[in-house]
């Protein structure tokens, strides 16, 4: 009787399916079960039983940090409805957002060749606003509206802004070395 | 043994096991224990908590540790080692300081080897050396012996390195509970003694390493944010500023081994003295008869530590970064290892982190008190009331792939434990095994991060090229340890793996090391052996006891008397002298408690939030 692999994340952690989530909820659920499965409080236990603490608490780590993160979890529930983000092989994207994108990348080269902290500090910011307007319509196209396909439209434009926004933080650190 | 009859609802009494943290140290280890519900650190005969990790080899292969050790380290240089954890789980690449030190190395691959007038030996051998004399020091002190210990490491230590401390705790009969990471450890001994709250930054400076740790701390929960560090910075490389101004002030050229080790060893008293006072004369005796003299300024010494002091700080924004936490977010600063007593550090952490350093518990026993804490909680000698400790991988871990380059699978900063399956397939019709290799860091280039070993999978069914899909689960667990498991999807195959550490030890190794050590001790392997089922007969018994007092009622009569029967079996067998019938008892009983167990946590779980859930509708 391992911990199925297959066990829906949302029901792990008895919370709606919702891509808006009670966050704080969410941390109170995954501390309780931890407190209850982490391999230390089986430490003086037997083989089995610390096999199975590891299992449940790696389980309930992954499900935690899927649910945890906007964008991971909004994956999770396409999922969960039978839509895939295909993310690897669907790179169709609107002309206006990939006309946006070289915009940015030309920004922080730019910010980067002046090795201004400043400049990277404005364009996190903006960039950190962007994000946060897509992840509202995110929100509504998946708990409100429930138009699945076009929700996957909009995780796949994150999923290039958070690989920006990853950037960015390589290059502040590069830069405050 | 009586025969315990236990109903379900009445616990056993528990007995107490002793339990001990180690803080297996650069420059000095400590051992301490739970006692009366209070840490306390074990002395020496003499009355000494810390033990120089420094161990001499002599000719007849006796061996000295500790105090005993250091009085060779400037007549003997070469069979005496100070500072061994800098080359736990290290190649002779990766060791940045080769030519300065005194040590012969045996031209060997993977982790180095140095030879000695008593042999070859390990970076793990020196230091189960140093483990088995605080195991040694605890048995004396407490009158028994240890059930089970914490041993720390540094946060920043990969994956080579921590499983070359669960070695060397082997090497020295020592059951490892867990391997727990310094800051984590301080965190823990700091959190308790101040009822702590808030993101705390942990700074621990060693003797040669550095670690920097964020942790929230929330209710009894230690939460690692993130981690970051330098496993080849510490204060032996304040001494080494030093030794290099004394040879450029003095114009003498470089010493032979031993005068070497006199000069460090001055540089690190003048280090020392400057924490207390402006100024340092130091007065160093050569072979030769000469006396190097000088005097070094605090304000010297600071300018010399300057690089050194920066070095440290690029990590610290770092694992802020990581943790998406700026520094008004933290609400205090825990300083932690001897070199953090230096005046330019505690400026330099008070100037970054804008506030002084939280420096209430002494910076050397700190880290062996939260080990010692964490000891005793892991041993089930507290109630249900204790705390968690939820602590992160620091390194990613990655896979080689075409030309040379990482695929990352386990991101750092992770919480553990942690898994994550990959699937491969075959590239050539018919080929029944692949090679997976295993690496950890940052880095793009497989080249630039740590190779951690090759995993042959075997045994894959013959099948034409790309039809096989091979799942590969790559598990690290609460010790931040790597496992790995293989399974051919389409047929269901479990794939043969064979393991090839980089740096590490296999179990042939460990076994050979472990006999090898008994040849030349008056205790016998089979002894030990027997010593160690009888131990583990006894703790699986006591946790099926309690198991049972707890949650029998989940089980039907027929499944109650399969257990209770297998009890039996153990019992039987554990009062015998034959170990291998005691471990297949113990084997027989753990597999007949699987059901069970699974019941077990899922009746847990269930209680916890259904629990949780009743209380806040009564809030």
């Amino acid at each position: 009787m391992t911990p199925a692999a297959t066990r829906n994340y949302f029901e792990l952690f008895q919370l709606p399916a919702l891509f808006q989530l009670d966050l704080e909820q969410l941390d109170r659920q995954y501390r309780e079960i931890q407190t209850r499965v982490h391999p230390d409080k089986a430490a003086h236990l037997s083989d089995t039983e610390k096999r199975l603490a590891l299992q449940w608490a790696t389980l309930a780590n992954e499900a935690y940090r899927t649910l945890k993160q906007p964008l991971e979890r909004a994956r999770y529930l396409l999922r969960i409805h039978g839509v895939e983000t295909r993310e690897e092989d669907n790179t169709a994207m609107p002309k206006e957002f990939l006309l946006e994108q070289i915009e940015w990348r030309e920004e922080l080269q730019a910010a980067l060749a002046l090795r201004s902290l400043a400049a990277l500090d404005r364009l996190s910011a903006r960039l950190r606003t962007e994000i946060d307007s897509l992840l509202v319509s995110l929100a509504t196209l998946l708990d409100v509206e429930r138009r699945h396909p076009a929700a996957a439209d909009v995780v796949r434009q994150l999923a290039f802004l958070e690989k920006l926004d990853r950037d960015i933080g390589q290059a502040q650190t590069e830069l405050e070395g | 043994m009586l025969l315990q009859i236990s109903e379900p609802g009445i616990k056993a009494p528990k007995p107490r096991r002793i339990a001990v943290g180690i803080d297996l140290g650069t420059t000095h280890s400590l051992v301490a224990t739970v006692r009366d519900q209070r840490p306390l650190v074990l002395e020496d005969a003499e009355g000494r908590v810390l033990l120089p990790s420094v161990v001499h080899y002599r000719a007849d292969r006796r061996v000295d540790v500790g105090y005993d050790a250091m009085v060779w380290q400037n007549d003997d240089p070469e069979n005496t080692f100070v500072s061994v954890k800098r080359y736990m789980g290290r190649g002779r690449d990766d060791l940045p300081e080769r030519n300065g030190v005194p040590y012969r190395f045996a031209d060997a691959p993977g982790m180095v080897q140095f030879e000695t007038q008593a042999g070859t030996v390990s970076p793990v051998q020196v230091s189960a050396e140093i483990l088995k004399t605080l195991r040694e020091r605890a048995v004396r002190t407490l009158g028994d012996e240890i059930g089970g210990a914490v041993i720390t490491v540094p946060a920043y230590f990969d994956e080579a390195q921590r499983q070359a401390t669960k070695d060397a705790a082997k090497l020295a009969g020592l059951e490892v509970f867990r391997l727990l990471n310094e800051p984590t450890a301080a965190a823990v001994a700091y959190g308790l003694d101040q009822g702590a709250e808030g993101v705390y930054a942990v700074y621990d400076l060693g003797g040669g390493t550095f670690d920097i740790s964020i942790l929230k701390l929330t209710r009894g929960i230690f939460e690692v944010l993130a981690t970051n560090g330098d496993p080849a910075l510490g204060g032996d490389d304040f001494d080494r500023t030093i030794y290099d101004w004394l040879l450029r002030e003095t114009g003498i050229p470089t010493p032979a081994a031993g005068d070497a080790r006199r000069l460090l060893t001055a540089a690190r008293a003048a280090k020392e003295r400057l924490s207390e006072q402006a100024t340092a004369p130091i007065s160093a005796p050569l072979s030769n008869g000469t006396v190097v003299k000088a005097n070094l300024s605090r304000e010297t010494f600071d300018s010399l530590a300057a690089d050194l002091v920066k070095r440290t700080l690029a990590p610290v924004r770092k694992a802020l970064r990581d943790a998406d936490l700026s520094i008004g977010d933290i609400k205090g600063v825990v300083l932690v290892g001897g070199a953090t007593r230096m005046p330019c550090i505690r400026t330099a952490v008070a100037e970054f982190f804008r506030q002084p350093p939280l420096v209430d518990l002494d910076p050397d026993k700190v880290v062996a008190i939260g080990a010692a804490l964490q000891a005793n909680a892991l041993a089930g000698n507290r109630a249900g009331d204790d705390w968690l400790l939820l602590d992160v991988i620091p390194l990613s871990l990655g896979l080689e792939t075409m030309g040379g380059l990482t695929e990352k699978i386990i991101p750092r900063n992770s919480t553990l434990p942690v898994a994550r399956a990959q699937e491969f397939t075959t590239w050539k019709d018919g080929q029944t095994a692949m090679s997976i290799h295993v690496v950890q860091g940052e880095r793009e280039l497989v080249g630039e991060c740590r190779s951690l070993a090759r995993f042959e999978l075997r045994g894959i069914p013959p099948m034409v090229a790309g039809a096989a899909r091979v799942r590969v689960t790559f598990q690290v667990d609460a010790d931040g340890l790597l496992s790995v498991s293989a399974a051919e999807q389409t047929s269901g195959v479990e794939a043969k793996i064979e393991v090839k550490p980089s740096y590490g030890l296999n179990d042939g190794d460990i076994a050979r090391m472990i006999e090898d050590s008994y040849r030349h001790a008056q205790d016998d392997i089979e002894a030990r052996r027997l010593r160690e089922q009888k131990v583990e007969a006894v703790r699986l018994l006591e946790a099926t006891e309690a198991a049972l007092a707890e949650d029998g009622g989940l089980l039907s009569a027929d499944e109650l008397a399969v257990i209770t029967q297998g009890m039996q079996v153990l019992r039987d067998a554990a009062e015998g002298a034959d170990w291998e019938a005691i471990k297949k008892a113990a084997d027989a009983l753990n597999e007949a408690s699987v059901e069970f167990a699974g019941r077990r946590m899922d009746y847990s779980i269930k209680k916890a939030l259904t629990g949780q859930k009743l209380e806040e509708l009564s809030a």
